[in-house]
């Protein structure tokens, strides 16, 4: 609309422009805000009152239209900058110089129960991580291979559910259940990923939602097995390498605190909790960084960019892309086998597509591809929202309008990391 | 013995509802298909959209009611012209903020930022209209009866003939829109290059905006007819049904008008049988199932045409 005014406008003065595109504005925002902001829908009894909040409405149609003066009168003296500067794409910066940002970062990591010896900072930060976990597994698959993969949580929930059931129906321990629940995760992503490889981009990425969502229909329904929506609780909780947490009982197994002879507090399992999945989510790092560098790695990065071309070098684009698959699975399946424990409990709501589409949404607004930037979005994903808990009716409005503004600010994610191709002729972004 | 009359009884049955569910899906299927095949992207945000349908339906009526509308006609067109209205307001403003300035950006960024609008608007809603489920009283009451004497019998309300009229209604105008009009032939030529459509003097950015528009309007419909047939809206109808209609849109060849009907139509119709003969619960995986099986030996869906690409 300001584009068009601009193009046919004669030299129109600014202030009229302004108004007319504020009346505009406000014309537009009359008809959004009144049915949903300015009229409310109240049930009474078994029928519906409307109730009327008119100062509401009144004031989303003034805010729009200041704005939207401001944003006139603002054009006229910022100049935008010049159209190279807002190509996605050009802006780059390689790996190299975050390599001391990462180093920080694993420091900081390693020595934070030191830091910060309470329980809630702990927690969170062993949220984050199995958040970053899941960043870095999903970025093998979407942001190395290219696969759009919208159902990444059904994986985190084989994981889960593997440990879950392994330790309830054969008393199976944790330390032998995290290499099966990645064996299982994956084995899903092979059967998965089997017939749909072949497909395009986004008739993957609709078979992976829905597979995504089969796995929770069939968890919730399957009462007898999996104990339905209501889920299963008492899951054993991990040891360490044998000796369990908690208060040494006469004639118990020998626990963690009388073996170090140490007094016992309840914070050694947080903060093993916390080591372990350090070191899991470390792991995937370490494995993604080196796996790029072989062959296979190489494969998934040139598939990505051109598949045409892969297939002309005699590469399978199917094996590669189901190993780049069944990878991604497996770092669910151990980090939701790390869930499951650290819960002591699973139930198929913690697997809703939310889920999935939250840690897409840390891998891209991470920049695609980036190892550091999934921790910086993971961080202003998962921890951010966690202080606005006070606005808890608020938050996942928030959020939603925050993944919005921070793909507007920048598309090509927070550190963009991506081998430097400069598209001098901006033609219209090819269909996929 | 089965009694064969009765059997072919409770199968129109379900035909006849299957139909009815199936031209919803559909409906929403032709919004998810006109965007995708001119812009290539998942407008994830498009079930909250028809869920924003569902509840201007709603409240059209209550305000009907408090104004005194008898006249059931003029109920059903005031819901209609509303929703109608006020959704593509929405459409218009989703893709103007959300979607516009990422045209040029890469494939998944409109994606994510669809995704964001889609958690914004269903919370919106929650926000502004409470999370408890919203109830509507029959409107449009009664129907034809046949096949009684089988013990079960076989209803068709007047409110799913009045769903089917609209439905087919809707696919002939639109039809025509896209064959025959000029914004159907630019509609078209941006489709198949949006960079040439710009050259001849197609105003691109506009007509993506009145796909979105156009597909904001038949996703009302689709958000009016399930309030009217099952009589309660809340605010996170959006994500399932905006799935199966992708699902739909995927099924019948994505890009393809007709195909999302069909697509629409069968999503409808074995949701419908899987849930009377099998078992309510996995009627949606039963969904899925079958566009894996469908993607295996037709990748590009039933109806869509096999993509060529160019090296």
């Amino acid at each position: 609309m300001s584009a068009r005014l601009l193009k046919h406008g004669a030299p129109s003065p600014v202030l009229v422009t302004a108004i007319r595109e504020a009346a505009l504005t406000g014309l537009l925002v009359v008809v959004l805000a009144v049915p949903f902001l300015g009229l409310k829908i109240e049930n009474a009894g078994n029928g519906l009152l409307l109730e009327t909040r008119w100062p509401a409405a009144f004031i989303a149609v003034g805010l729009a239209m200041g704005g939207r003066v401001l944003l006139v009168l603002g054009r006229e003296w910022w100049h935008r900058p010049a159209v190279f500067d807002r190509f996605p794409g050009t802006v780059f910066l390689s790996e190299r110089p975050l390599w001391g940002l990462g180093m920080a970062g694993i420091l900081l990591a390693l020595f934070l129960p030191l830091l910060l010896p309470n329980r809630y900072a702990i927690d969170t930060a062993t949220t984050l991580l199995i958040y970053v976990m899941l960043g870095w597994g999903l970025n093998i698959v979407v942001g190395l291979a290219g696969l759009l993969d919208l159902g990444y949580v059904a994986f985190y929930a084989v994981g889960a559910y593997s440990y879950a059931l392994l330790s309830l129906y054969f008393d199976y321990s944790f330390w032998l259940c995290l290499p099966l629940a990645g064996l299982l995760a994956a084995l899903f992503g092979i059967l998965l990923g089997f017939p749909v490889l072949r497909l395009r981009g986004d008739y993957l990425a609709i078979v992976t939602l829905g597979f995504g969502e089969i796995i929770r229909v069939v968890l919730t329904n399957w009462n007898t097995l999996t104990h339905g929506s209501q889920g299963i609780s008492g899951i054993p909780r991990p040891s360490f390498f044998g000796l369990p947490f908690g208060v040494a009982v006469e004639g118990g197994p020998v626990t963690f605190s009388a073996f170090f002879g140490i007094a016992h507090d309840p914070l050694h399992r947080v903060i093993f909790l916390y080591y372990l999945i350090l070191v899991l989510a470390l792991g995937t790092n370490a494995f993604t960084l080196r796996i790029r560098r072989l062959p296979i790695g190489r494969a998934w990065e040139a598939l990505r960019e051109d598949e045409t071309a892969c297939r002309a070098l005699g590469l399978d684009p199917t094996t590669i892309k189901l190993s780049a698959f069944a990878i991604g699975a497996m770092f669910a399946g151990l980090a939701g086998s790390f869930f499951a424990a650290r819960q002591g409990f699973v139930s198929p709501e913690s697997f809703a597509f939310l889920e999935s589409a939250i840690i897409l949404a840390i891998v891209v607004l991470g920049g695609m591809g980036s190892q550091t930037g999934v921790v910086v979005a993971a961080f202003v994903l998962v921890v951010l929202p966690e202080w606005f808990r006070d606005f808890v009716e608020y938050r996942m409005f928030l959020f939603g309008a925050a993944m919005v503004a921070v793909m507007l600010w920048r598309p090509q994610g927070l550190l963009s990391h991506r081998a430097p191709t400069l598209r001098l002729s901006p033609g219209p972004a090819p269909p996929h | 013995m089965i009694d064969l009359y009765r059997e072919t009884a409770i199968f129109l049955q379900q035909l006849v509802n299957g139909i009815t569910i199936g031209a919803t899906y559909g409906l929403i299927a032709i919004g998810y298909t006109m965007v995708y095949g001119i812009i290539g992207m998942i407008n994830f945000a498009h079930g909250e959209i028809y869920m924003i349908g569902a509840f201007v339906a709603v409240m059209t009526y209550v305000v009907m009611g408090m104004l005194g509308v008898q006249s059931v006609p003029l109920a059903l067109l005031a819901m209609l012209g509303v929703g109608m209205v006020v959704t593509a307001a929405y459409g218009w403003t989703v893709e103007r903020i959300a979607y516009r300035p990422l045209r040029r950006s890469f494939r998944l960024a409109p994606l994510i930022s669809a995704i964001g609008m889609s958690i914004a608007l269903q919370n919106y809603v929650q926000i502004t209209q409470g999370a408890r489920v919203k109830p509507l009283p029959p409107v449009l009451p009664g129907g034809i009866h046949f096949l009684e004497e089988t013990g079960f019998g076989v209803k068709i309300t007047w409110l799913q003939i009045f769903i089917w009229t609209v439905t087919v209604a809707l696919m002939i105008v639109f039809t025509w829109v896209v064959a025959r009009t000029a914004l159907g032939r630019q509609q078209r030529a941006c489709e198949q290059d949006q960079l040439m459509a710009a050259l001849v003097g197609v105003n691109v950015d506009r007509i993506i905006s009145l796909t979105f528009v156009m597909g904001a309007v038949l996703a009302a419909v689709a958000g009016l007819i399930v309030t009217l047939q099952y009589g309660v809206v809340d605010f996170h109808i959006g994500f399932l049904a905006g799935v199966k209609a992708f699902t739909a849109a995927v099924l019948g060849g994505i890009g393809s008008l007709p195909g999302a009907m069909l697509g629409g139509l069968l999503i409808g119709l074995i949701e419908t049988f899987w849930a009377a003969y099998f078992s309510g619960a996995y009627k949606d995986v039963a969904t899925f199932g079958i566009l894996v099986l469908v993607l295996l030996f037709r990748p590009t869906g039933l109806l869509g045409r096999p993509e060529t690409e160019k090296v």
